[in-house]
């Protein structure tokens, strides 16, 4: 194992790497520039691919056509183009072919800036294209757990053959962090295709990659075998972290960038004795709801801290189901919480003056 | 130990390699480390900074808004960002391309003529590490030791050669706060 | 005195954010003083797009809309069926017109919408920090292109005046460039042309300035505009590659200019 340091948008193309993705397609839009600038070198180096596309709808497109061929690939981009990608994402989910997509979110709505932000939170959670379908989403808050996660999105991926999201912001792309790597990049074993339309070669059953359904007792057997499996996804892959939640009277519940301004927050309290924790989904969506409800049975109250106007913080609400406040703390337009002023807030809320 | 460093100047005088240097000797030590540029139209200005936090605690956000140390090479980032210093912080500023004083009163400003005194060993490249070898004696955030080795990481191989060259700077900017160097530093 | 360098009543008195050397202000200048000279300030609207030039709805002090990366044509297209008889300018890179923004143009100029088009042509995706544009040259090394354009993998450069040229809508295309002195006496004269086929009606006008971009290409501002100069041109030829109309040509015969005719209206090129 080496020590690196290495910055987040180049660990997303390192771990990619390593997690066996050889294709990449996509549209150049800050903050992840340096992603596709990684790749642009690397994948040569392994015998892959890297493919610049006219826009963010090609991108998508190219990387549902080499999801059907059974690779192995990836696509990245900002708010802008991942709104251009929601319907090659709907296609995906209902064709149910494996990909990771990777959203560095930027300050929105509109061309907004390029400053950090988590305000595609509804768009990757909710499925910001048309139907009934769930995409899972991995929030990393470090370079270390941006390379480990991506071995886990494209495995994740094939797993339920779905689409699988990791979000970032701006900072997390830029940053420079010390990450733990295999000397060496060691072969992957990738998971057999079976279903890939390849070309029949021989096979004696076709392969159809489809997301048409025309008669709607078809489209809802459909409907209702993708709700399974998200039902199943929903079960089995909510992950979080827990940080200082035993006897905390307050929870904070934060993702990603905002979630590293909390811990030095609940630090701040610990130090004084005074019973703050840390909530940090992993993933999104399924939301570790299981862990909230959990916690609503000790904890007495709960802030969410997003740097978004509160998007997350409904996913709160529903899985406290009422039982307890839950505050919001929010920046947003690319602004980043400033520990001193959620230790404020979650102050406010420990000595009974807060609103929720 | 908690330092939370900017470095600041105009594209091209080598800020963001200064930091990444400071950061990964930081590494070597054990200690958590974090360095974030500054990104975005801002570049087309043509100014430079990043921000690199020194810590034996884990780091929240990277992003260093309240510097306990500012290293302005250029008068526009000495303009720029001396308001945000911590109180009791320390300022270097780049005399050799800064013609005015720092205001505060309340934070330690060194004077440090950086580009006159890497000339004089032969290369303007280094004015950065003369400082960062001020910055070094004056906050032990981490040992010369570890720069140096940190050099072989950060250097591209065909660049080993101004290893020495890189040290005699830090070696400069050292001796400028230890008051035994070639120029002290002034100190205001 | 006589003042010889003023600031087009059409240009805010602010300054430009972009980099020493940069064409992009020349370009604003010329499409300035145009609209000043031909008294259309009030009535002209321009649309921004998503590149370097996004701040171009700052420094234009007429009516402007800011389009979605690449759609400014169909931004384009909806104000002038609402407002025909105002004059409507885009103002594009080559990443958002020959790229993410190809339908549009392309459709925009099949429709033979009634607006010009400033498309500037710097072979680079200058504002995301040096990535391949669809006009980057064969061999240019990008931020994309670590190991230069290679057309097996990214195809060839396009060339858009040429494209837009044979469609039926379209009613006057020019390439020019701004290099040098000469060149940007011409780039002026075309855009007024643009300008007066689209208040004449006769259908969409395009003129592509061939541009630099020092930052990105890694060149100082002189060094730049030579290769624009040797290398660009050569690839992007320079003339009128659709006139409607009645108009002097902008390049005499001589020029060395060697634009491609459009087969049912073809042009004074030299
Ligand atoms: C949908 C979408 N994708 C990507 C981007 C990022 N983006 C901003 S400007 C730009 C390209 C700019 O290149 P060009 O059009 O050639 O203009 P230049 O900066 O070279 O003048 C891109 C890809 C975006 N804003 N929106
Ligand atoms: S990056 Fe290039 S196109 Fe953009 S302002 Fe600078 S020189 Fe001009
Ligand atoms: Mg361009």
């Amino acid at each position: 194992m080496a020590k690196i340091l290495m910055k987040g948008n180049e660990a997303i193309g390192e771990g990619a790497v390593r997690a066996g993705c050889r294709y990449f397609f996509g549209y150049p839009i800050t903050p992840q520039s340096e992603l596709p600038h990684y790749l642009a070198k690397r994948l040569p180096e392994v015998g892959g691919l890297y493919l610049q596309a006219e826009s963010e709808v090609a991108s998508i497109n190219m990387v549902f056509g080499a999801a059907g061929a059974g690779a192995r690939v990836m696509t990245s981009s900002s708010g802008p183009g991942i709104s251009l990608m929601q319907e090659g994402i709907s296609y995906l989910a209902g064709a149910e072919l494996p990909c990771v997509i990777v959203n560095m979110i930027r300050g929105g709505p509109g061309l907004g800036n390029i400053a950090p932000a988590q305000s595609d939170y509804f768009q990757a959670t909710r499925g910001g294209g048309h139907g009934d379908y769930r995409v899972l989403v991995l929030a990393p808050a470090s370079v270390q757990e941006i390379i480990d996660l991506m071995k886990d999105a494209f495995d994740l991926a094939d797993k339920y053959r779905n689409p699988v999201m990791l979000i970032g912001d701006g900072v997390l792309g830029q940053m420079m962090e010390p990450v733990e790597l295999d000397e060496e990049v060691k072969p992957v074993v990738l998971p057999e295709k079976s279903w890939a339309a390849t070309g029949r070669m021989g096979r004696d059953k076709k392969n159809l990659i489809n997301s048409l359904y025309i008669v709607p007792e078809n489209c809802e057997a459909h409907n209702l075998e993708l709700a399974r499996k998200y039902g199943t996804m929903a079960e089995k892959e909510q992950r979080w972290e827990d940080y200082h939640t035993e006897g905390a009277e307050l929870v904070l519940v934060a993702f990603g960038t905002a979630a590293r301004v909390c811990k030095a927050v609940v630090d701040m309290f610990r130090e004084e004795g005074r019973p703050v924790g840390l909530l940090r989904p992993i993933t999104l969506w399924p939301f570790p709801a299981k862990r909230v409800a959990a916690l609503a049975g000790t904890a007495r109250h709960f802030l969410t801290v997003e740097m978004s106007m509160g998007q997350m913080v409904e996913d709160v609400r529903l899985a406290v189901n009422g039982r307890r406040p839950v505050y919001f703390y929010g920046r947003a337009g690319g602004m980043i919480p400033v520990a001193r002023d959620v230790y404020r807030e979650a102050g406010k809320i420990l000595t009974g003056g807060a609103d929720s | 130990m908690f330092e939370a460093i900017l470095i600041a100047g105009f594209g091209g005088q080598g800020v963001l390699s200064t930091g990444q240097l400071l950061a990964q000797a930081g590494m070597e030590e054990g200690r958590h480390v974090a360095w974030i540029p500054s990104y975005g139209p801002e570049m087309r200005g043509g100014t430079a900074n990043c921000g690199v936090t020194i810590s034996s605690r884990p780091i929240s956000s990277p992003v260093v808004s309240e510097p306990t140390v500012l290293i302005a090479m250029n008068r526009p980032s000495l303009e720029k960002f001396e308001h945000s210093v911590v109180q009791g912080g320390i300022i270097f500023v780049n005399s050799s391309l800064i013609d005015i004083r720092a205001g505060r009163k309340d934070v330690r400003v060194f004077y440090v003529p950086a580009n006159e005194l890497a000339e004089e060993l032969g290369s303007g490249k280094v004015a950065n590490n003369v400082i960062l070898g001020a910055l070094i004696e004056l906050t032990g955030v981490v040992t010369p030791g570890a720069v140096e080795k940190s050099l072989r990481e950060v250097l591209p191989p065909h660049h080993h050669k101004m290893i020495p060259l890189n040290l005699k700077a830090l070696e400069v900017g050292a001796g400028l706060v230890r008051g035994d160097g070639p120029a002290a530093a002034g100190a205001g | 005195m006589k003042k010889v360098f003023t600031r087009p009543k059409s240009l805010k008195d602010m300054p430009f954010h972009y980099c020493p050397g940069c064409t992009h202000g020349i370009v604003h200048r010329l499409v300035a003083e145009v609209i000043d000279e031909m008294g259309i300030f009030d009535r002209t609207i321009a649309v921004a797009p998503v590149g370097c030039s996004v701040f171009c709805y700052d420094y234009f002090d007429c009516d402007a809309y800011q389009a979605s990366h690449g759609r400014a044509p169909a931004v384009a297209t909806g104000i002038k069926r609402v407002l025909p008889d105002r004059v409507v300018f885009t103002y594009q890179g080559d990443g958002d017109l020959a790229a993410i923004g190809t339908g549009e143009i392309v459709h925009a100029a099949a429709r033979g919408e009634k607006f010009t088009v400033i498309f500037i042509n710097n072979a680079i995706y200058a504002m995301t920090g040096g990535q391949m544009a669809p006009t980057t040259l064969l061999g240019q090394v990008t931020t994309t292109t670590p190991y230069g354009r290679n057309r097996e993998i990214n195809g060839c450069p396009v060339r858009m005046s040429e494209m837009l040229a044979v469609l039926d809508g379209s009613a006057y295309i020019a390439r020019v460039s701004v290099h040098d002195p000469a060149n940007v006496a011409r780039a002026k004269r075309a855009v007024r042309k643009a300008f007066e086929v689209q208040m004449a009606g006769l259908g969409f006008t395009m003129v592509e300035v061939l541009s630099s971009c020092p930052t990105n290409w890694g060149l100082s501002p002189l060094k730049a505009l030579k290769w624009l100069e040797e290398n660009m041109i050569p690839y992007y030829p320079l003339g009128e590659y659709k006139v409607s109309g009645d108009t002097t040509p902008l390049f005499r015969h001589d020029s060395g200019a060697d634009g491609g005719l459009s087969k049912n209206d073809p042009a004074e090129v030299g």
